[in-house]
């Protein structure tokens, strides 16, 4: 990386003149190459957030496809304060995200370890493990929601084998929730796997052949030298998806559309409906600020967090 | 010996995970060459039929043809744009002297922006296409989706683009090549396998979009996910043919998974990685 393309020290003062033309044109170069990148960015990032900090502050109505805007101040942001199914819906995503992260950790750590220790298989193990990584959301919502049927699912029909009566698990306000989490679960722990195993196979070996030649049993090495060596990966995988967990829509929106009542309704869902449903756009676009400077401190703030514990 | 008892128990659970993973796409496979009457009353065994995803496919009442033609427009077209837009961008924040904040900078905000909930840029993008026309057209979904994708295709790049070795480009230089020759000529077959793994991700996530698909687009642009979604809301929901259309919307998935798992995986923890 220290071979640069570009004069390093020019300064142009007492530069010869090709050498001087030459680093013109690679700034030329450089800014052009850059260039569509910054058009996306700028246009369709920065453009976007600030159109919607100004329909924030506004009473939208749409009026043959354009936007006529009356200004309200901040009353939008106030009633945020007072939106019940809001406030349901930031309980309910942080609930979601605790439960289902640490499972799928545990989970994806689980099968991460004992994929290290195995010699045969592990291209078809992986094969298997990365497929729901892949697949769209809403279909992985369309199968579930096909398994968790009261009529005919699957999922009954086993529990009733073993002596469970049946339950309608998308329906009831208490399970619905749960049930979700567990979808998620089939959903992303694969993810943190992925990630875990290639921290498994990138442990130093000899510190192993150490612990073993010591007389270390296999839970012993695991206990003291693995996971000790994982934890700054552990944490790693923990943040990024916390904060993935938090964009969750998709298999909500396909099984249960945040009910029964607002017992699994998530934050992406409350402002889809607030901003596109119930046409209220600067309600809905303060809803997204909040959301958006919220998660975007929480990102920061967990980015610094891991990388003073990876610099430490 | 004992190494061979961890060993088996590592297997056993792991057949008992993979048949989690697996067991779903099995049940639905057989639901979908079931009718709506042998589904509902669970039938054990029954004669296979292959009606549903002949309407899925080919009824006149089914859209699902027209979805899969738009999710594809989209999807190729906005995987070329971050292809193109990306590997420009990696070559220039990598190899062309940037300040180190700039880059800092920009990566970061990616980072901040490939993290808040799509359905925050939804909002915008749509108050934003709607006046212009740009909603509910192909070229508003490609550059969402671009968009979206960016980050992931951008890091995906940079690492591909630090990996060279510096003296090839250098000398390519000395010989009097412009930036540009050096990027088309060089840069870019070298990094190969990046532009196959970022092209990989950014068209199946792309393909799997819901949130801004489901508000950028009508009758005109819907797409797979959009289509899957609807069924899910009809008052009387067909199931076998739900199953249908979603063993038939997971296809490109599973065939892009059997043939480039390795720069798959490469493409998943890099992204995450950074």
């Amino acid at each position: 990386m220290t071979t640069a393309l570009a004069v390093t020290d020019a300064r142009a003062g007492g530069m010869p003149a090709q050498r001087r033309r030459r680093f013109n044109t690679d700034r030329a170069w450089r800014w052009l190459m850059l260039g569509p990148a910054l058009a996306l960015l700028i246009g369709l990032t920065l453009l976007p957030l600030a159109e919607l900090c100004v329909l924030s502050v506004s009473n939208v109505s749409w009026h043959n496809g354009r936007p006529l805007l009356r200004g309200v101040g901040l009353t939008n942001y106030a009633g945020l304060a007072h939106d019940a199914l809001f406030l349901a819906a930031i309980r309910n995503t942080v609930i979601f995200a605790l439960a289902a992260v640490g499972m799928e950790v545990v989970l994806g750590l689980a099968l991460a370890l004992a994929l290290a220790a195995v010699r045969r298989g592990k291209d078809a193990y992986m094969t298997i493990f990365m497929l729901p990584i892949l697949l769209p959301g809403i279909v992985i919502g369309a199968i579930w929601a096909l398994m968790y049927n009261p009529d005919f699912g699957i999922i009954n029909a086993s529990l009733a084998l073993l002596g469970i009566e049946p339950h309608d698990w998308l329906g009831t306000p208490a399970l619905a929730l749960g049930s979700v989490v567990a979808v998620d679960i089939w959903h992303w722990t694969p993810f943190c796997f992925l990630l875990l195993f290639a921290a498994v196979e990138s442990l130093p070996t000899d510190v192993f052949e150490a612990a073993r030649i010591d007389g270390a049993s296999a839970w012993q090495r695991c206990r003291h030298v693995t996971l000790p060596l994982l934890l700054p990966a552990i944490l790693v995988v923990l943040a990024f998806r916390a904060i993935i967990a938090f964009k969750v829509f998709d298999e909500v929106y396909l099984l249960t559309s945040g009910g029964p009542g607002t017992a699994t309704e998530v934050i992406s869902l409350t402002i889809y409906r607030r901003f596109f449903i119930e046409d209220n756009a600067g309600y809905g676009a303060a809803m997204s600020i909040a959301a958006f400077v919220a998660l975007g401190t929480l990102i920061v703030l967990l980015m610094l967090l891991v990388q003073k514990r990876a610099g430490a | 010996m004992r190494r061979d008892h961890t060993g088996l128990l590592a297997h056993a659970f792991l057949m008992v995970a993979a048949l989690c993973f697996l067991g779903p796409f099995v049940w639905i496979a057989l639901a979908a060459f079931k009718t709506q009457i042998v589904l509902l009353t669970s039938q054990i065994w029954f004669h296979p039929i292959l009606r549903n995803f002949y309407d899925v496919l080919f009824s006149g009442t089914s859209d699902y043809r027209h979805q899969c033609a738009d999710s594809l427009i989209i999807a190729a077209g906005s995987t070329l744009l971050d292809l193109a837009v990306a590997t420009l961008a990696a070559f220039s924040l990598n190899r062309m002297q940037w300040p180190r904040w700039c880059s800092i900078l920009l990566i970061g905000w990616t980072a901040v922006f490939h993290m808040v909930p799509p359905i925050t840029l939804a909002a915008a993008w749509y108050a934003m296409f709607r006046p212009i026309g740009l909603d509910n057209s192909y070229t508003g979904m490609i550059l969402a989706h671009a968009t979206i994708n960016l980050p992931i295709t951008l890091w995906l790049m940079l690492s591909f683009v630090a990996e060279l070795p510096g003296e090839i480009l250098e000398a390519a230089r000395i010989d009097g090549a412009m930036p540009g020759q050096i990027l088309w000529r060089i840069v870019v077959p070298l990094v190969r396998p990046g532009l196959g793994a970022a092209a990989v991700l950014a068209f199946i996530f792309s393909w799997n979009e819901f949130p801004v698909a489901l508000t950028l687009t009508q009758r005109a642009t819907v797409t797979v996910p959009v289509g899957v979604a609807s069924f899910a809301q009809d008052h009387e929901i067909q199931y076998p043919q739900m199953a249908a259309t979603a063993l038939l919307s997971i296809l490109p998935a599973v065939v892009l998974l059997l043939a480039a798992r390795r720069l798959i995986v490469r493409g998943l923890t890099v992204g995450a990685i950074r």
